[in-house]
């Protein structure tokens, strides 16, 4: 197949290439002006939220994470220029643009309840108890909104409400847990918490131990990995590295 | 749902979309149960909204709030959706079971209805749903009851409920404030009227219309074990053996509260606290799975047994 | 005993709040009593609902610490009667926004005792939710 060329993506591979790898500023050809909690600052332009803000001297040591939007640690708000909205996303997976105002969210402070599993009933009291709140949503929607993994919060709070847990787990199983939908909140709930109960207590009780699993388990138990176990302990740091970054990795689906 | 489409009755019958409410998934689910068994019995098939959310209860009192109307607004757009879609056919009529999801979207629906700014604002904040067009209606069950009239309810029962001296309690969300009233306000009968269709002899007392305290129960049970106490004790002053009810705050008023009730008056004697639906379903003689009675918490069991209306 | 009281634009404003938030013209009231004689859940109220008319007539703001606003259930048998056509249930509603607009809640949901919230119906807690908190 032909390669299709796109100028536009040669470009951001430029202006990444420039804030990443100390190629000096005077080569970067097109740049933004974004505001970083109210300050501006001059960025290379194309870059992802994360770098830009890096790029202007902010440093993360907490609020970031796998920079591959998958881990939610770089939780961020920002309006666009001449817009209204309110928008959320990732840092390391949203481009910085032009007049973009932003700040990083990273942690929406929340209790996580305390439980055992195997002693609560499966019902929808066990949310209840643990997560009064939930009671309080209005179904105004806003964290479906506000979820950049594009699930139906408000969909699945409302099923907790009414104890449908299998809707419950299904609609909040893509969950980064990065807290944007409890930032936005009125009702103060803490979606991803109740969600996560929720599917623990439909993995346990809604859907069983699954055959594969109890199989795989017993194998453990024979030990049938012990050998290979021991191996691995056994490994230098460089052959772990070598080993790890040699390994077999699972196709993209 | 395409299943439900292939129901012979349902050639004949009456398709209607239906919102159930949380209470109806948790702690109500003898309501659900006993109302979609008895409604088939009548060739009407309850088809649940695909996606709902709650009701938005409880209907905000506030002129300036209209955020807390969006939640009643949401689900009746579903109702256009399932027009759209099919599921039903032509039917923008959304039949509840649970009084207090009626009465709230009833009288939201009212509101915008009167009222295109509202409608407007409501359907800004709405995000990937349509909007709504202010054409859907809600009715209660009840209503639905009287539309097919009593005379079908009559002929629908098998095994009619003779003996049983059952007091209807309205309690407030299906006959206030006027304009959400499915019956007269002051002297309503269409609860009755379902009664004495299924057999039953009809006990009216003073208080089938008095509050039984409704989410004061949350935090101040006393008040409502003595609501309690005063209706189901005229009920059976009155001569009643049971109630019967529509709304699953009622019913846990009236039922679960009378744990408090006894704790509060030892020569407090017990009574079942039915919904309309589990005797209409018993008096149609559906298969008795549906009843449910482990929901409610006086068991009624002895009483339909001393009037041997129980298979087992 | 003849009280005498001096309405001051404190209490007029706070009387027009009371109107803008319930949509009820509470100036209208003749305080015949039927809301209080009809209400179920006077008994357990400090005032009744139509004292809790007047000081909204008289604009007085000490209204918000009665019980009263708070023990309400919203049955509506007050509205269905007020020979005036005003809805006091509404009032009442105006008076709790005020207080709950100040993010001062009246119950604590996470204070309810476990083996309650296990039993309550959904629609109870949902609804208390709405009532008593922000």
């Amino acid at each position: 197949m032909e390669e299709i060329k796109n100028p536009v993506m040669d470009i951001i591979a430029e202006a990444n290439r420039s804030a990443t790898s100390g190629i000096d500023a005077k080569d970067i050809k097109d740049w933004i002006t974004i505001s970083i909690m109210g300050r501006a600052y001059k960025v290379p332009a194309d870059l992802t939220i994360l770098a830009a803000m890096e790029y202007a001297g902010y440093k993360f040591v907490r609020g970031v994470g796998c920079r591959q939007g998958f881990c939610g640690a770089c939780a961020t708000v920002f309006r666009k220029k001449g817009e209204y909205k309110l928008q959320t996303g990732m840092a390391c997976g949203t481009r910085a643009e032009d007049g973009m105002h932003l700040a990083q969210i990273p942690f929406t402070p929340a209790e996580k309840a305390s439980y055992d599993l195997t002693k609560e009933p499966y019902s929808a009291s066990v949310l209840i108890k643990y997560y009064p709140e939930v009671a309080r949503c209005v179904s105004c929607n806003t964290c479906t909104k506000a979820c950049p993994q594009d699930l139906e919060v408000m969909d699945y709070v409302q099923a907790a409400l009414r104890g449908d847990f299998e809707l419950l787990a299904t609609d909040s199983f893509d969950c980064i847990q990065c807290g944007l939908c409890a930032l936005r909140c009125p009702s103060e709930i803490v979606q991803y918490h109740v969600a996560q109960l929720g599917r623990r207590l439909y993995g346990y009780y809604g859907l069983g131990v699954p055959e594969h699993l109890k199989k795989r388990v017993e194998e453990i138990e024979k030990g049938r990995y012990a050998k290979a176990l021991d191996t691995v302990i056994a490994f230098s740091n460089d052959e772990l590295r070598k080993q790890y970054v040699g390994r077999d990795i699972e196709p993209e689906q | 749902m395409s299943d439900a489409k292939d129901f012979a009755f349902t050639l004949t019958g009456l398709r209607i979309p239906y919102f159930p409410g949380c209470t109806l998934k948790t702690t109500a689910q003898n309501f659900e149960s006993s109302a979609v068994a008895a409604a088939r019995a009548l060739g009407i098939e309850l088809v649940e909204l695909p996606r709902w959310n709650c009701c938005g209860t409880v209907f905000s009192l506030a002129a300036d709030d209209l955020i807390h109307h969006v939640a009643s607004i949401r689900n009746l757009i579903r109702v256009q959706e399932m027009n759209r879609q099919g599921l039903v056919d032509g039917e923008n009529r959304m039949v509840t079971l649970c009084s207090m999801c009626y009465n709230t979207m009833k009288r939201a629906n009212l509101r915008v209805r009167q009222n295109a700014e509202d409608i407007k604002k409501i359907n800004d904040l709405m995000y990937r749903e349509e909007d709504y067009q202010g054409n859907v209606r809600v009715i209660h069950f009840l209503e639905l009851l009287r539309e097919i009239g009593m005379g079908k309810v009559k002929r629908a029962v098998k095994k009619d409920l003779a003996g049983l001296k059952v007091a209807p309690y309205y309690g407030c969300m299906i006959l206030r404030p006027k304009e959400a009233s499915i019956d007269d306000p002051e002297a309503p009968t269409v609860l009755g009227e379902v009664l004495r269709a299924l057999g039953t002899d009809v006990v009216v007392t003073p208080y089938n219309k008095v509050c039984c305290g409704s989410y004061q129960t949350v935090h101040d049970k006393d008040a409502v074990a003595g609501l309690a106490y005063d209706i189901l004790g005229h009920a059976r002053k009155s001569g009643a053996e049971a109630i019967a009810t529509t709304c699953p705050l009622c019913a846990f008023n009236l039922d679960n509260r009378q744990k408090e009730v006894a704790e509060k008056h030892p020569d407090f004697e017990h009574m079942p606290v039915f919904y309309i639906t589990q005797l209409m379903a018993l008096a149609f003689g559906v298969d008795q799975g549906v009843l449910r009675f482990d929901q409610n918490y006086v068991d009624p069991v002895p009483l339909l047994k001393k009037h041997s209306l129980l298979d087992k | 005993m003849v009280k005498k009281m001096i309405i001051s634009s404190e209490n007029e404003e706070f009387m027009r709040k009371i109107i803008e938030l319930s949509g009820e013209i509470v100036t209208m009231c003749d305080q015949c009593g039927t809301c209080s004689g009809g209400c179920p859940m006077v008994g357990e109220m400090d005032i009744t609902p139509s004292q809790l008319m007047r000081l909204a007539q008289l604009g007085v703001s000490d209204v918000l610490d009665s019980r009263t606003i708070w023990v309400c259930a919203s049955c509506f048998t007050c509205t269905v009667r007020c020979p005036r056509g005003l809805d006091v249930s509404k009032v009442a509603e105006a008076m709790r926004q005020i207080i709950l607009r100040q993010a001062i809640d009246r119950i604590d949901i996470r204070a309810i005792p476990k083996e309650e919230l296990e039993k309550l119906p959904q629609i109870a807690m949902v609804s208390a939710c709405r009532k008593f908190t922000s």
